[in-house]
């Protein structure tokens, strides 16, 4: 008898890669179909992949949310990366620091963005792309912060002892030693921080002000108007740009150290 | 350590500590305030109002034409069906998501490692295009609709719109938060101690409840509080699986900074949702620090 096997465990597991995979493929299904009903299967067509690519509403909301994407990622590893160095070594309060870092994570996203709302009026922010940025990058610097840590973690302080012994000062030994070692953690953590705000709808949903719409706003208000096979379409690219990001990051933390 | 180690600790954490406090302490600090505010003739909130309580009253009674405070159970109905909704939700994934963890952790490395890019991947996949693709499944003419019609007996039935598609929704959506934690907790788990138990006569079940669920009871715990949090404030799924049917505390926060142009209100009902999540993670703390018995 395995002690680790329970009976139904694999029932169930199996079940749930269904439930969770199952409405993805029917998705990318419904988006090659010809039909103009979207549930009525006809025959295959790229159509309205074709159709995305003209839509010049949908290319504004994609350049959007890629600048978004870029911005606030780059932000929010810059910080992440800076705080990672800092929470590297235990010391009084590290616990503290980190639980804030993570209080983004933790904190109901559709208040966070109202009370982002409240306060970008107050002080006369303009609602818009450099809202979006703004707030994008403090929920992106968990996501940033958690491989690099991982990642800091693995590597060893010798080689840095090792470096300043040999006379290099704190920032060539940084540049030098730890960059080249933490490179896989801080592009593991840029790619997560990106795929969280290109996917992000709530928090554009509340900032976005007129004018300037994200991909997933603009699904969101197109599902509001009617299921097209457009919407299929574009969810499809969303979906595969998503998978394709994760697994790289998830490659990326599982490179030998 | 030396007061230079401090000092440059502080100039790393400088940045994140600012972002933090400026775009999540701020807000919310000021969110509170806004809530005791009345809104405004034409923006949001009035800020020249004197502060009340006004905001928080309205959640439960409402005031008639003479003064008199009457009653009113819409909102305390919204927030009951989110708590429910979320408790419901939360269970769902406890009973999918456990076995699926404890399968997992008595797979060979590569099927740990492939299991566990397969969960994480819906987590990492956009939330509004995932809540999507059920409404595709779900609605009227689709083939899950035509499938359960074949079978049920009683006519038609309606799968989108109610509170069976939003839990079926929710749940979708947070289950990788349930089964993630719980993983951890078994992946690092000492099986001699199962081993022990069936040495001593345990049989598989009772190993189970009095060995391996104890264990991992703290990981049982975080994936609920992840799951339960988020669910509390769900916009997207009751907005396109419950039609506006269903409303839940996150629909009518939207309504409130949307449509009704009521800021101050939607605040307050934005404090309250923080509130009951303090409790809930306050009561789980205790919980887990609680003597053993």
């Amino acid at each position: 008898m395995n002690i680790r096997r329970f009976p139904l465990t694999r029932e169930v597991s199996l079940f749930v890669l269904v439930y969770l995979y199952l409405p993805v493929f029917v998705l990318i299904g419904y988006s090659f179909n010809a039909n103009r009903t979207a549930t009525v299967w006809t025959h295959a067509s790229l159509d309205w992949y074709v159709r995305i690519l003209n839509n010049p509403s949908i290319r504004a909301a994609t350049w959007n949310s890629l600048v978004l994407a870029v911005s606030a990622a780059t932000a929010a590893t810059v910080i992440a990366l800076l705080a990672a160095l800092a929470t590297r070594r235990a010391f009084p309060g590290r616990n503290a620091s980190e639980t804030l870092l993570r209080l983004p994570l933790i904190l109901p996203e559709i208040v966070v963005a109202v009370a982002t709302l409240i306060l970008f009026v107050a002080v006369g922010i303009e609602l818009g792309l450099g809202a979006m940025i703004l707030a994008h990058t403090v929920f992106c610097i968990p996501f940033a912060y958690l491989p690099i840590r991982a990642r800091l973690e693995g590597i060893s302080g010798s080689y840095e002892e090792a470096a300043q012994d040999l006379y290099a000062n704190r920032f060539r030994t940084f540049r030098r030693v730890t960059l080249p070692l933490l490179w896989p953690g801080v592009l593991a953590g840029f790619t997560l921080a990106f795929v969280t705000s290109l996917d992000d709808f709530l928090t554009s949903f509340f900032l976005s002000g007129p004018g300037t719409t994200t991909l997933p706003v603009y699904i969101f208000s197109a599902i509001r108007a009617g299921i097209t096979p457009e919407i299929n379409a574009i969810s499809t690219v969303m979906l595969v740009i998503s998978i394709l990001l994760v697994s790289l990051s998830f490659a990326l933390t599982r490179l030998r150290r | 350590m030396s007061q230079s180690d401090t000092l440059r600790r502080t100039a790393l954490m400088l940045p994140a500590l600012l972002a933090i406090l400026l775009l999540v302490g701020a807000p919310l600090g000021l969110m509170g305030w806004v809530s005791l505010l009345e809104k405004g003739s034409s923006a949001g909130v009035d800020w020249a109002s004197a502060p009340s309580l006004g905001n928080y009253q309205r959640l439960i009674w409402e005031e008639d034409f003479d003064g008199t405070l009457l009653w009113n159970t819409n909102y305390l109905v919204i927030f009951l069906r989110s708590v429910a909704q979320a408790a419901v939700t939360t269970l769902l994934c406890l009973v999918l998501g456990v076995p699926v963890a404890l399968w997992m952790a008595g797979l060979s490395p590569t099927g740990r490692a492939v299991m566990l890019l397969l969960v994480t991947i819906p987590f990492w996949t956009n939330l509004l295009v995932r809540n999507y693709a059920w409404l595709i499944i779900l609605r009227e003419g689709g083939w899950l609709g035509m499938a359960v019609d074949a079978i049920w007996p009683f006519g038609p039935v309606q799968l989108l719109y109610n509170d069976v598609a939003v839990a079926i929704g929710l749940t979708y959506s947070f289950l990788p938060f349930m089964i993630l934690p719980v993983y951890s907790v078994f992946e690092k788990f000492d099986w001699r101690l199962v081993e022990a138990a069936h040495d001593l006569g345990a049989t598989r079940s009772r190993a189970l409840r009095r060995v391996i669920l104890p264990v991992a009871m703290p990981g049982l715990l975080a994936g609920s509080l992840l799951v339960f949090i988020p669910c509390l404030g769900a916009f997207v799924t009751p907005a396109l699986l419950g039609g506006g049917k269903t409303l839940m505390l996150g629909n009518v926060i939207q309504m409130q900074f949307g449509p009704s142009r009521n800021w101050p209100f939607g605040a307050a009902i934005s404090v309250v949702l923080l509130a009951i999540m303090l409790v809930a993670m306050t009561a789980l703390a205790l919980w887990r620090n609680r003597r053993p018995a």
